[in-house]
C-alpha cells in the first residue's frame, strides 16, 4: 500500500514538474526571441544611428588655425611676429585631488582668486570627460622648467603651446601695427558663416592699426584634421588632414631706421612724425608719441596695466599721426598762396605792405601777424618765408571762403586720405555750409581771415598734412598714403593749376623758407639734398576743465603746438612729412630739427652722403608666404 | 511507467558505449561539449576586449581549467550525496555571509569578500547561488507537490534569508539573482499560478516603495538611469549609451574580432568583464550573438532535459533550477547591455572576465553531470 502510494505520489510530482519544465521552456524561448528582437532592432533597424554615434565618439574634427601672416619692413625687417605661449591646463580626470594639486602649482605660478574661479567655471561646464582645462595662460620660461621637471607628480597636468603675436619693437610700431588680441563673439558675428568656419581654429583677431587693416591677409585658410580620438580625448591617429594655408605676409613701406630717427627725435614730446614717398605714397615713418605696449594686450591686458595708460595725461593710446586733429597754422599757406595764384587776386610780383597787422573794414580789433611791427614790404615768396600773416589775410579776404574751401578740398583736407588704417579722423575744412550746419551761425569775415592762416575752425591730423604736403611736391597729383606695399583701390586726384609753373614757383617759396636770411626753418640749416618747407605753430586755445595738472605743467601746455611740413630733394621729391610736437611751440625750433633727422634718415647713407632709395614697387597682390 | 525506464535503458547503455570514456568519468557529452565551445569562444572574444592581453586571457584559461576540474571532481559524486550534504552547505553558506559582514573586507564601496589565511579572498555569495537551490530542492524532495502553502512559506524563508544578508553587503544584483534561483525551485515544484501572480502584483507595488524608501543612492542612480540614460550622458548613463552605441554600429556582421573601435578607444567601460557582451556585439554583430545565444539555449535545453529524464525530485529540482539560473544570468547581463534592464553587476556566464563565478557556474554543472549519469545506478539501487 504504501509503495503504490508512494509511487502515485511519483507519478504526480513527476507529471507536475514536467509541466513546469515545459512552462520553462516556454519562458526560455520568449526571453531568447525579446533578446534576439532587441538586438536585431540595435544592430539592424537602428545599425546606421548607432554607427553615426559611434564614429561621432572617435572621429573628432580639428580645425588647424593658420599661422598668422608676417609683417616685414621695406628691408625684410621683422616687425610682428608667431612665438608660442605656453598655457596651463588640468585634466580633471587624471587629478588625483585637483583642489591640492592647484595648491601644489601655486608655488610655482601666481594664481588669483580670478584664475581660479574662471577655472572652475571652465571645469564644471559642459564638456566632454578627459578635456583638459584651462588654468593659467603666459607661463614663463621658468614656471615651464619647475612643472615640467615635476611632472611625474602632476597627474594631469597638461602644458599647451598656442602660437601668439610678439610686436619685438613694442611702443614705436603700436600706432602704425596695432595689435590683436583674443578673437570675441563679436568679431565672429560679423563674418559671414564662410568665415566662421575659416576661423573656428583661431584664437587672435587683428584689433587695430595693420592687424585690423589686414586681418583677412594676414589670417589665412584654416585646415583641419579629421582625428580618432580614445574617451580620454587622447589622439591616436589622423584619419585625414588638410593643412591650413598661413597668412600672407605683409611688407610695409616703413623703413624702421626711419621710423627710429622720427620716435627719437619725439624723446620726450608728445608728438607726431609722418613720412610719405611722394613717388608712391608709401609711409615711410609713421610715429606718435607716447606710445604703449601692444604686446600687453595681445593675450589680455591686465586692469591695472590697463588704467595706467587710460588715466596718463600724455594719452598713450591716442594715435596722434592718424587721429589727432590740431589747426594745420601756417603749414597750409603753401596752398592757401596756390588759391589765390591760381584765382588772380594775387601773383608773384605783387607787394603789399604789412604794418604788422591787418585791419577789416567795419571789424574794431585789427588781426595781428605774428611779428609785432610787421614785415615791411612783402611778396608771396617773402611772404612763404617769413611767414606774414597779413599778405594771406589780405589775399584770402579779396579771394572768399568760397573760393579757398574749394580749392583746399583738393588736397584731401576734410576727408580722409584713404590709408590702409583703420579709424582716421577727418579734420575740418570750414565752409559756409558747414558753420551754419555744425555752429547754427553765419560765416564771417573773420573766420575768413582766421582759415587763411590754418586757425580758427580748421583742423586737420598731421598724416593729412603729410599727404598734402606730399601732393604739393607732385604738383597735385594726390598721394594715397599707403602703409603696406599694396596698390591702393583709391584713384588718387589731380589738381590742374591754370599756369602749371606756379608748383615749381611755391617750391622754391618753401626751399626759402629754409635757406632765406628770414626763413622760419633757416634753424635746420644746410643739409646735402635741398627741402623745401613750411612751419606753423597751431594755437592752443583753451584747456579742457577735466584736465589736472600741476603748477609747472600748466605754462607748458598752454604752448602752441609746433608744426612743420616739407619734402625733399626739392628737384626729386622722394619724402614728404609732416611733424607736430604738442606744446612745442614754434615749428621752425622745434618741429623743424625733428623733420631734419627724419629726413636724414631716409635720404642720406651711414656716411651721411645722400643716397636716396628707390620707391618700393607697388603690388597688386600680397606676397606669398616666404618659406623660411 | 517503471516498464518505461526498463524500455529506455538498452537505448541509453548504447549510447553510453559510444562515449564510454567520457561516460566513464560521468560527464554528459552534448552538455560538456556545449560548455568547452562556450569557454573557448569566451576567450576568444576575451582576447580582443582585452586589447589582445595575453596575461588575461591566461588567467582566465586557468580559471576555465579549475572550473572544469571542479566540474569533474563533482561529476563523480552521486547526486544522493550531494542531496543529503544540502542542508549543511546551506548553513555553512550561511554563517559565511554573516562572517562576510561582520569581517568582511571592503571593494569598490561593498563588503562582499572573504579572506582566507593562504588562500585566495573569494565571495561567499556565489556558494550561495548553488546552496539556496540545493536546500529548496532538498526541502521539496521530502514534500509532497505541488507545493502547499506553508512549505512555500518555509521556502521563502530559505531563500529571502541569505538574499537578505548578500544585499545588506550590499550586492542588489547578487541578492535578486540568489532570490531567484530559490524561486525558480519553488516553480518548478509548481507553485500555484494564484501565487505567481500574487507575486508579481506584490513586487510590482513593492518595486517603487523600495526605491523611495530602501535604495541606496547609488541603486537608484542606476535605476534612473535605466529609465532615462540621456538625461546624464557623460556621467551615469555614459555606460548604456556607449554599450548601445557599440553594438548598434556593429550591425549584422560586425566590425570584426580587434575592430571595434568602441571598445578599442576605451569608450565602453568595464569592457571585458560585465560589458564584455557590448564588445561582441561589436566586433562579431547579431552573427555572433546568434552563435552565442544557440551555445546558451543549447546548454539549458540539456539542462532541462537532464531534470525531465532525472530520478527524484531533489535532482529534478536542482537540476531546472540550476539551469535556468543560469539562463537567467544570460538574460540579465544582455538585458543590461542593451538597455532592457537596469544596470547590475552580473557578469556574462563563462565569457566575462572574473574568476568566482565560472567557477561556481561549473561547478552547478558537475552536479547536473552527476544527476544526469547517476541515474540508472538509482535505478539499480532501487
Amino acid at each position: 500500500m504504501r509503495t503504490s502510494s508512494t509511487f502515485k505520489n511519483h507519478h504526480l510530482e513527476q507529471r507536475i514538474i514536467a509541466v513546469r519544465l515545459l512552462w520553462a521552456l516556454i519562458i526560455v524561448t520568449t526571453l531568447s526571441t525579446i533578446i534576439a528582437a532587441r538586438l536585431f532592432w540595435l544592430q539592424s533597424t537602428e545599425h546606421e544611428r548607432y554607427t553615426t554615434l559611434s564614429d561621432k565618439n572617435r572621429v573628432q574634427t580639428l580645425a588647424v588655425s593658420p599661422p598668422r601672416g608676417l609683417i616685414y619692413d621695406r628691408h625684410g625687417r621683422l616687425l610682428a611676429l608667431n612665438q608660442p605661449n605656453f598655457s596651463l591646463s588640468i585634466i580633471p580626470e587624471q587629478a588625483t585631488h585637483p583642489t591640492s594639486l592647484i595648491e601644489q602649482l601655486g608655488e610655482w605660478v601666481e594664481l588669483d582668486d580670478d584664475d581660479i574661479r574662471r577655472f572652475e567655471r571652465r571645469r564644471t561646464s559642459h564638456r566632454r570627460p578627459w578635456e583638459p582645462v584651462l588654468l593659467k595662460a603666459g607661463l614663463t620660461e621658468e614656471q615651464i622648467a619647475q612643472i615640467v621637471a615635476r611632472q611625474h607628480q602632476l597627474p594631469g597636468v597638461r602644458i599647451n603651446a598656442i602660437p601668439t603675436r610678439r610686436y619685438p619693437y613694442g611702443p614705436m610700431l603700436a600706432h602704425l601695427l596695432g595689435y590683436v588680441n583674443r578673437i570675441n563673439t563679436n568679431d565672429l558675428e560679423n563674418m559671414t558663416p564662410e568665415e566662421q568656419s575659416n576661423y573656428s581654429g583661431t584664437h587672435f583677431h587683428g584689433r587695430t592699426g595693420i592687424e585690423a587693416e589686414y586681418e583677412r591677409y594676414l589670417h589665412g585658410q584654416a585646415g583641419y584634421q579629421k582625428v580618432e580620438i580614445n574617451a580620454r580625448g587622447r589622439i591616436l591617429r589622423t584619419l585625414q588632414e588638410v593643412s591650413p594655408q598661413p597668412g600672407a605676409n605683409l611688407y610695409l613701406h616703413l623703413d624702421l631706421d626711419v621710423q627710429q630717427a622720427a620716435w627719437d627725435a619725439l624723446t620726450g614730446r608728445r608728438g607726431a612724425v609722418v613720412a610719405i614717398d611722394p613717388r608712391n605714397g608709401g609711409v615711410i615713418a609713421f610715429a606718435s608719441r607716447p606710445g604703449y605696449d601692444p604686446n600687453l594686450f595681445v593675450t589680455g591686458i591686465s586692469v591695472a596695466d590697463y588704467s595706467k595708460y587710460r588715466d596718463d595725461v600724455d594719452q598713450p593710446l591716442f594715435n596722434r599721426a592718424l587721429q589727432g586733429q590740431y589747426a594745420p597754422g601756417s603749414t597750409i599757406k603753401p596752398m592757401v598762396g596756390l588759391a589765390g595764384l591760381e584765382d588772380g587776386v594775387t601773383n608773384w610780383q605783387r607787394k603789399i605792405w604789412d604794418p604788422g597787422y591787418y585791419r577789416l573794414e567795419g571789424v574794431e580789433r585789427p588781426f595781428r601777424d605774428w611779428k609785432r611791427g610787421g614785415h615791411g614790404w612783402v611778396d608771396m615768396k617773402t611772404a612763404m618765408a617769413v611767414s606774414c600773416d597779413t599778405y594771406f589775410y589780405d589775399m584770402t579776404f579779396k579771394l572768399g571762403i568760397d573760393k579757398l574751401h574749394a580749392f583746399l578740398s583738393q588736397f584731401g583736407l576734410g576727408e580722409r586720405t584713404g590709408i590702409d588704417l583703420p579709424g582716421e579722423s577727418r579734420g575740418i575744412l570750414p565752409s559756409r555750409e558747414w558753420k551754419r550746419a555744425s555752429k547754427g551761425q553765419p560765416w564771417y569775415h573773420g573766420d575768413t581771415i582766421n582759415t587763411s592762416i590754418g586757425q580758427g575752425y580748421m583742423l586737420t591730423t598731421p598724416l593729412q598734412l603729410a599727404a598734402a604736403t606730399a601732393q604739393i611736391a607732385r604738383h597735385g597729383k594726390a598721394v594715397i598714403p599707403r602703409v603696406a606695399q599694396l596698390e591702393s583701390p583709391v584713384v588718387p586726384h589731380q589738381i590742374t593749376l591754370k599756369d602749371s609753373r606756379n608748383w615749381q614757383k611755391m617750391h622754391d617759396a618753401m626751399a626759402a623758407v629754409v635757406t632765406s636770411a628770414q626763413g622760419t626753418a633757416r634753424r635746420i640749416g644746410s643739409a646735402p639734398y635741398s627741402i623745401a618747407a613750411k612751419t606753423g605753430t597751431s594755437q592752443v586755445f583753451s584747456l579742457g576743465l577735466d584736465q589736472i595738472y600741476d603748477a609747472d605743467e600748466i605754462e607748458e601746455r598752454l604752448r602752441d603746438h609746433a608744426m612743420f611740413v616739407g619734402f625733399a630733394p626739392l628737384e626729386e621729391p622722394a619724402i614728404a612729412i609732416a611733424v607736430l610736437v604738442e606744446n612745442g611751440g614754434g615749428g621752425g625750433s622745434t618741429a623743424a630739427p625733428i623733420a631734419r633727422q627724419v629726413m636724414d634718415a631716409w635720404l642720406l647713407n651711414t656716411d651721411g652722403e645722400l643716397a636716396i632709395p628707390e620707391a618700393n614697387p607697388i603690388l597688386n597682390t600680397p606676397q606669398e608666404p616666404q618659406v623660411p | 511507467m517503471q516498464r518505461e525506464y526498463l524500455h529506455q535503458l538498452p537505448g541509453q547503455s548504447l549510447k553510453a558505449s559510444n562515449s564510454s570514456f567520457l561516460a566513464r568519468f560521468h560527464l554528459d557529452t552534448p552538455l560538456l561539449l556545449n560548455l568547452l565551445v562556450l569557454a573557448s569562444f569566451g576567450l576568444f572574444v576575451l582576447y580582443s576586449a582585452t586589447n589582445g592581453s595575453y596575461d588575461a586571457v591566461a588567467t582566465q584559461a586557468t580559471r576555465v581549467g579549475i572550473g572544469f576540474t571542479v566540474l569533474l571532481i563533482l561529476a563523480q559524486i552521486p547526486p544522493r550525496v550531494f542531496r543529503f550534504w544540502a542542508p549543511a552547505l546551506y548553513s555553512f553558506a550561511l554563517v559565511l555571509l554573516l562572517l562576510v559582514l561582520l569581517v568582511g573586507t571592503q571593494k569598490k564601496g561593498a563588503q562582499r569578500w572573504l579572506t582566507i589565511p593562504g588562500l585566495a579572498q573569494f565571495q561567499p555569495a556565489e556558494l550561495a547561488k548553488v546552496a539556496v537551490p540545493a536546500m529548496v530542492a532538498w526541502y521539496f524532495h521530502e514534500r509532497q507537490l505541488p507545493a502547499r502553502l506553508r512549505d512555500v512559506c518555509l521556502a521563502l524563508v530559505i531563500t529571502c534569508t541569505p538574499a537578505a544578508f548578500i544585499a545588506l553587503q550590499p550586492d542588489l544584483g547578487t541578492a535578486l539573482l540568489v532570490a531567484i534561483s530559490g524561486l525558480i525551485v519553488l516553480f518548478m515544484a509548481g507553485l500555484s499560478w494564484r501565487l505567481i501572480a500574487l507575486t508579481i502584483t506584490t513586487t510590482a507595488i513593492a518595486a517603487p516603495l523600495a526605491y523611495f524608501f530602501a535604495m541606496h543612492d547609488y541603486q537608484r542612480r542606476r535605476v534612473d538611469t535605466f529609465f532615462n540614460p540621456e538625461a546624464d550622458p557623460l556621467g551615469a548613463g555614459w555606460n548604456i549609451i556607449q554599450s548601445k552605441t557599440a553594438i548598434g554600429s556593429g550591425g549584422l556582421s560586425g566590425k570584426g574580432w580587434f575592430n571595434g573601435t568602441q571598445s578599442r578607444l576605451d569608450f565602453l567601460p568595464e569592457s571585458s568583464t560585465d560589458f564584455i557582451f557590448a564588445v561582441l556585439g561589436e566586433e562579431l554583430g547579431f552573427l555572433g550573438f546568434s552563435i552565442l545565444i544557440a551555445l546558451y539555449l543549447g546548454i539549458v535545453l540539456r539542462c532541462l532535459l537532464i531534470s525531465y529524464q532525472a530520478q527524484d525530485n531533489f535532482a529534478r529540482l536542482l537540476s531546472a533550477a540550476l539551469g535556468l539560473t543560469f539562463f537567467v544570468y544570460v538574460v540579465v547581463n544582455i538585458g543590461m547591455v542593451t538597455g532592457l534592464l537596469p544596470v547590475v553587476g552580473v557578469p556574462l556566464p563563462l565569457v566575462s572576465y572574473g574568476g568566482t563565478s565560472i567557477i561556481t557556474l561549473l561547478a552547478g554543472f558537475g552536479i547536473l553531470m552527476s544527476i544526469k549519469t547517476h541515474r540508472k545506478m538509482h535505478i539499480h539501487s532501487s
